[in-house]
């Protein structure tokens, strides 16, 4: 019997029972769209907190003092105080993994223009910042080392401290604002980077030459972190180990002793977050998984309902010159259509409701081939196997009992 | 003569082992069946007749002896050359029709064609046309069964076992579901079929049937126990024009 014949053949017999032939389809149609949505969804989660982070500059490494031993008493590491302007220009001079580097000294204050005011964070730090952090100066100029020498009392505003100061829509730039009693002159703007993927605002923020906090604000040598940036993103591990031995070199410590500080590289935090967004993929999947099994458990039952709901039919089939083969044939395609079909639709709605999902619930999703190619494959595998075992069943009835068969 | 002998049955044995009892259905039947005749195969159930029938129509094999059907012994076939010979050279006709539900009366007809590979899309179409006209059914192919009366399934069901050619119709009972008009209608079908030169063997358990064939072949308990050519063949149209006409209520 050719292809064809049997095509139609499966066809016919798919019309004759539309309605089961869809609630059959139903089921894989379910799972392969499930499959597909879910892993969309973890795709989604995972490659936006992959830009986030990275937008947050990948190569960055971040040093903060870290809780020590003095005396016998332990103390906190926020309060530590152990990083100064030498360490920063150790790193600078002798880290060959290290393309920049810069202090930062933040406090908080409240930021006056005018009549308006709002509380935010100044954050003193070096002009290679902008280079580690990934900023842009959207209007006007950042600062010089020059304005960093003489601690200029110049700053570049985020987007929020200017949606509050400047309400009206008026360029920032040139204007004075105060922070307390100190004026910061403003020379630019930085461009919008959105919430982190912690919840905080990254706009809310005022920059201006680390001297400047350091000697005319908080009156200390020292510094609340520093952030430097690897060569690449590759180099981080060798760029990390550098910066410890540099930072123990200038802090004077002893084989014995522990660092009082601490070196963290983003490229952790994204192992750590990337590994929790894929164990929540690989579940998602895996629930979405059973339920095309199910699927497939739902065409074989059918099948052998068919089958023996068919079992006359089997029987003129046979009498009227069909073989075993065809008949198992039969079977079987009509199992691969009901699956391949499901499984297109399942494609369809999948990646429909995945778009449903982002737009109505603002969930970042990305449909990945992989994801499509892979439940296609599965779903039509599932009719072949599913769809044997009856078709096998149907293809052994002995056409005398078929033919009378009640 | 023996050219057109179209079947051809030589001490043919059937048993059936039931446990540890040996059944045996047929115990040595033989007799010829030459083309363009029309034989019944009369007797009450235990005969043996829907043994023999399946024998006849290739669906089982005989335990012992031969069976020629159209020159080819049946007895060294596997189960596909089998279906192939069913495809090839006979058509049934069933007593519960065994037509497709929700299926067209053209598809229904076609079905047999489908498993004949040589068949093109035109062809199969225009042979199953032409069967149904031969039926008189030509005007009702797009019918499916249930709009259908159940003469007139069973005269597509005949279409369908004409459609591939056969040397032979094998009719089951194929008027045991009809009443007495519409078995007589079928039976007219049947003579006019008979006519044209088909071969036909009609099993059944009603004399009254057997009347309209030309030979009657009596099984009891497994033997041949009369073969007798009919000498006056009655006429299934004038059985059916005297007929009381139908009462209107």
């Amino acid at each position: 019997m050719s292809a064809i014949n049997l095509i139609m053949i499966a066809l016919k017999a798919l019309q004759r029972n539309k309605l089961r032939a869809f609630l059959t389809m139903l089921g894989i149609i379910i799972g392969v769209a499930a499959v597909i949505a879910m892993v969309a969804i973890g795709q989604g989660s995972k490659e936006s907190i992959q830009t986030q982070l990275s937008s947050m500059g990948s190569n960055m490494i971040t040093i903060l003092p870290s809780s020590n031993v003095a005396g016998g008493v332990r103390i906190g590491g926020e309060s530590f105080q152990s990083l100064t302007i030498a360490d920063v220009l150790a790193i600078q001079k002798n880290a060959e993994y290290v393309s920049a580097v810069s202090p930062v000294a933040s406090t908080k204050g409240q930021a006056i223009y005018g009549a308006l005011n709002w509380p935010t964070s100044l954050q003193g730090v070096a002009p290679s910042y902008f280079d580690i952090r990934k900023l842009t100066v959207n209007d006007g100029i950042s600062f010089s080392d020059a304005d960093v020498a003489t601690a200029a009392k110049v700053c570049v505003l985020g987007q929020t401290v200017i949606k509050n100061l400047f309400p009206s829509g008026e360029s920032p730039v040139g204007k004075v604002i105060r922070l307390g009693s100190i004026p910061l002159q403003v020379i630019g703007t930085l461009a919008p980077k959105g919430q982190s993927s912690f919840g905080q605002d990254q706009d809310d923020i005022i920059l201006t030459p680390y001297t400047t906090v350091q000697k005319r604000i908080l009156a200390t040598i020292y510094f609340q972190s520093i952030y430097a940036s690897a060569v690449s993103e590759g180099a981080s591990d060798q760029a990390t180990n550098e910066i410890i031995d540099i930072l123990r070199t200038t802090h004077r410590l002893r084989p014995a002793d522990e660092n009082n500080f601490q070196v963290r590289t983003m490229e952790e935090l994204i192992k750590t977050l990337s590994s929790t967004t894929s164990l929540l993929t690989i579940l998602l999947t895996a629930i979405a998984g059973i339920s095309l099994v199910i699927g497939g458990i739902g065409i074989m039952n059918i099948m052998y309902v068919s089958v023996t709901e068919r079992t006359r039919e089997i029987g003129l089939r046979m009498s009227i010159g069909a073989r075993g083969i065809d008949i198992l044939l039969q079977f079987l395609v009509e199992a691969i259509i009901i699956s391949v079909t499901g499984g297109l639709i399942g494609v369809v709605l999948g990646i429909t409701s995945a778009k449903v999902i982002t737009l109505t619930l603002g969930w970042p999703t990305l449909v990945s081939e992989s994801s499509i190619i892979l439940s296609f494959v599965v779903c039509a595998f599932t009719g072949v196997f599913f769809g044997y075992y009856p078709a096998q069943a149907a293809s052994r009835l002995d056409p005398i009992e078929a033919l009378r068969y009640e | 003569m023996s050219s057109n002998k179209i079947l051809e049955l030589q001490q043919i044995k059937r048993e059936f082992v039931m446990g540890t009892e040996t059944v045996r259905a047929l115990k040595g039947v033989s007799f010829d069946v030459f083309a363009g005749e029309f034989v019944t195969i009369m007797g009450s159930s235990g005969s043996g007749k829907t043994t023999l029938l399946n024998i006849l129509g290739c669906l089982d094999k005989p335990t012992s002896g031969s069976y020629l059907l159209d020159g080819v012994n049946v007895s060294g076939l596997s189960r596909n050359e089998l279906a192939r010979l069913r495809n090839h050279k006979i058509g049934f006709v069933f007593q519960a029709y065994n037509l497709l539900p929700r299926t067209s009366a053209l598809e229904n007809v076609e079905l047999p064609l489908f498993y004949n590979p040589e068949l093109s899309v035109q062809e199969r179409r225009d042979r199953a046309l032409g069967a149904l006209q031969a039926v008189k059914l030509a005007d009702r192919e797009d019918h499916t069964p249930s709009q259908l009366s159940g003469g007139q399934q069973q005269r597509v069901a005949i279409a369908r076992a004409l459609v591939n050619q056969p040397v032979m119709i094998l009719a089951d009972e194929a008027t045991g579901n009809l009443d007495t008009r519409t078995s007589y209608e079928i039976m007219a079908l049947m003579q006019d079929l008979n006519q044209e030169g088909k071969t036909i063997v009609f099993v059944t358990h009603e004399p009254d049937i057997a009347a309209f064939s030309s030979r009657t072949v009596m099984l009891r308990d497994g033997k041949v126990v009369k073969d007798s050519k009919n000498e006056n063949v009655r006429s299934a149209k004038e059985a059916l024009a005297a007929l009381p006409p139908a009462e209107d209520y």
